[in-house]
């Protein structure tokens, strides 16, 4: 398998997926005749010509909405949003109109659609265009959503997300696009939504993470083998459906839990998360569970002020050595 | 056509601080809305007659008819509580949907706002299947998740049915653009009120349209009020049909109270789409009888201004128009009216019949493609 990063691996099932079905198209700002304004879109236009990638003026809410009314007609649009900032937007038509439409309609019109792009914190660009969005879409019923944190999981998972019948809310981490790793060159290779990953097996406590979150709870992981604590790490990859049963299942065997999320703690996915593991597994909990997240505030700019707002390596630590008692 | 027509322009009209009209000022800008009297509007219609053969206006003035007999009658079961949420009627209006509904064809799409029962009715769907959508019973196009203002029929190529204001123009624009994108040669028509010109939504679809020529006619019904509150008290510049030169779109302003007028209209702009892959915006001034919705009491208007657009009754003027041309007699409108009565007291029966929703369906449609088992 090559070694490639993250936004080589998402070119590439943007490329496969272009090729293997005529009724995908891709349309966003800066996607075609700019490459991507991160590059994630690089070649596509040259390949694919104007009408499969489409460069669309900067109007959110308009090509979210033109991209459900074609999905809506037979087509399979992936709309990337230049950030996931800007899908603000774009919420009318990705709420009220993607994740609703086949409900009201008595499943008569399905709207296979992907908005991607990338979201989560970003490197001092202050508080508009750095902020993780996923508790917003996860909270409704009719939407998907998607976190890849590896590059294979990112190309099989948006593979799945494209060929997929519903909505699906695919976030990549901007941080991210430049993290290297092995790649199934196979183009029929594809990553199921709805299944978590164990990305570390440990006996000893579970930490379950998503996205920018996870390489950080593996680092945890390392450093607290050293000091005699097993951990487990657990990428749910798909936000929504969440699949529950692989943590519950961890947290019964290792009766203790942190979750880390690199956004606000408010209503957040790690509150859910945490909900759920109470319902579910509460006898088994030897310790309360713990989140990590991101401070409660917009994101600062000064890099000092930014590193304080995201969760690191130490405060994973201190929260799995807080939940084993070891404080 | 002419495009770009201006159209009468009111005017200007004295506000008062508040920007809320006094007296004088709303009778004069009441006036200069109405362009011609009755019995213009007739002489205007009857010239259109010509063209058309006896069946093709016949049912024309049924589909009318049929539409404010089935809104009378949804009236009347929404009184009784047979009908809940939000229920708004189309009565005074019917020109809209039915003249242009009858310049497409079978397969092209319609895509509409909360104000929709008609354009479902004008499109095809049974109105059995639309009176048991409202009834939220088993056998509606919905399957009685939709409700009044989320009617959809598959079978039609009606997408519905969409009640955020503005929220169904960039809908329709895609729906055009997959057509292109397919290479057929369908035709979208996109309607909404006047309101939901404000949005963003219709400014950033007519850019899109005619940046990448898709094939969708915007129809802006506009019936001078947005619920209470009126064109002169909401929007800056108010002839809508201009605003389509923003975008170098050809646009037409269309009496909407006169069905052929509005049907040649949307030939013009169908054809336009069809051939060229190019957008249109049409504005047809027309106005609501009823309130916004059942739940209106409508003290923002008055009786007056109500009553004297009563006299532009786009059915009564047709009427008029066909028994002066020696189209049809008293004997023949008596009979269509009976047909008409007829057709919605099966649809009230079908509704009352229709079972209720199974339990079941509270979790079907949520996901095309389910992963997760639904809660137990």
């Amino acid at each position: 398998m090559a070694v490639i990063t993250m936004r080589e691996a998402l070119n590439q099932a943007l490329r496969e997926e272009l090729r293997r079905d005529e009724n995908v198209f891709l349309m966003g700002e800066e996607v075609a005749a700019y490459q991507g304004a991160y590059k994630v879109t690089k070649g596509l236009l040259d390949e694919f010509g104007d009408k499969r990638v489409i460069d669309t003026p900067i109007t959110e809410l308009g090509f979210a909405g033109l991209g459900v009314g074609a999905a809506m007609a037979g087509l399979r649009p992936i709309v990337e949003f230049m950030t996931f900032n800007f899908s603000i937007l774009a919420t009318d038509q990705i709420i009220n109109s993607a994740a609703k439409m086949l409900y009201m309609s008595g499943g008569q019109f399905k709207v296979p659609i992907v908005f991607r792009g990338p979201g989560g914190s970003a490197f001092q660009v202050s508080s508009q265009h750095s902020q993780a969005l996923e508790s917003w879409f996860a909270y409704f019923p009719g939407l998907k959503v998607v976190m890849p944190s590896t590059p294979a999981d990112a190309k099989g998972l948006l593979k799945s997300s494209i060929r997929d019948d519903d909505p699906v809310v695919f976030i990549e981490q901007e941080r991210m696009y430049g993290n290297k790793g092995e790649v199934p060159e196979d183009p029929d290779f594809t990553i199921p939504l709805g299944v978590s990953e164990v990305k570390r097996a440990g006996q000893d406590a579970t930490i379950v993470a998503r996205s920018l979150m996870v390489p950080v709870a593996l680092k945890a992981a390392e450093q607290l083998e050293k000091q005699g604590v097993s951990c487990e790490v657990i990428d749910p990859r798909t936000i929504r459906p969440l699949d529950i049963e692989t943590i519950v299942t961890s947290v019964k065997k290792t009766n203790r839990v942190v979750v880390a999320e690199e956004s606000h703690p408010f209503c957040g996915v790690g509150a859910e998360i945490s909900t759920e593991i109470m319902e579910r597994a509460f006898d088994f909990l030897d310790a309360p569970v713990k989140r990590v997240s991101g401070a409660d505030v917009p994101m600062p700019y000064a890099k000092n002020l930014e590193d304080l707002a995201i969760p690191t390596v130490d405060q994973i630590v201190a929260a799995v050595r807080e939940v084993s008692y070891l404080e | 056509m002419s495009k770009q027509q201006p159209s009468e322009r009111s005017p200007k009209t004295e506000k008062s601080a508040t920007g809320v009209m006094d007296e004088e000022a709303s009778e004069s800008a009441e006036l200069s809305t109405i362009r011609e009297d009755h019995q213009q509007a007739k002489q205007a219609q009857k010239g259109r007659l010509g063209g058309l053969d006896r069946e093709t206006l016949l049912g024309l003035y049924y589909k009318m008819l049929l539409i404010r007999r089935f809104e009378e009658k949804s009236a009347e079961a929404y009184s009784m509580g047979k009908i809940g949420g939000f229920c708004h009627l189309y009565i005074g209006q019917e020109a809209v949907a039915v003249g242009s509904i009858s310049a497409i064809r079978q397969d092209d799409y319609v895509l509409t706002s909360y104000r929709e029962h008609a354009h479902a009715i004008a499109k095809g769907m049974s109105l059995e299947s639309v009176m048991a959508e409202l009834f939220g019973k088993e056998g509606g196009c919905s399957g009685g998740k939709g409700g009044s203002m989320h009617m959809f029929d598959s079978k039609v190529n009606f997408l519905g049915g969409h009640a955020i204001v503005g929220g169904q123009i960039p809908l329709a624009t895609g729906v055009a653009f997959a057509t292109k994108y397919k290479g057929t040669d369908q035709v979208t028509l996109c309607y909404f009120g006047e309101a939901a010109v404000n949005q963003g939504s219709f400014h950033e679809s007519l850019n899109m349209a005619q940046l990448w020529k898709v094939p969708c006619v915007y129809i802006c019904e506009n019936n001078q009020y947005g619920m209470g509150t009126s064109l002169q008290r909401s929007m800056s510049f108010q002839d809508i049909a201009q605003k389509a030169c923003a975008y170098e779109i050809a646009s037409e302003f269309v009496d909407g109270m006169d069905v052929l007028a509005v049907r040649e209209a949307t030939e013009r702009a169908v054809e336009r789409a069809r051939k060229e892959y190019l957008p249109t915006l049409l504005e047809v001034r027309t106005y609501r009888f009823m309130g916004h919705s059942m739940s209106d009491p409508g003290n923002y208007r008055t009786r007056a201004e109500i009553e004297k657009y009563q006299q532009r009754d786009p059915i009564k003027l047709f009427a008029a128009s066909l028994r002066e041309a020696g189209v049809i007699g008293d004997k023949d409108l008596a009979e269509i009216d009976s047909r008409a009565k007829e057709e919605v007291d099966r649809a009230i029966r079908f509704a009352d019949e229709s079972p209720l929703p199974q339990p079941e369906e509270l979790y079907t449609d949520v996901y095309a493609a389910p992963l997760e088992k639904k809660p137990s």
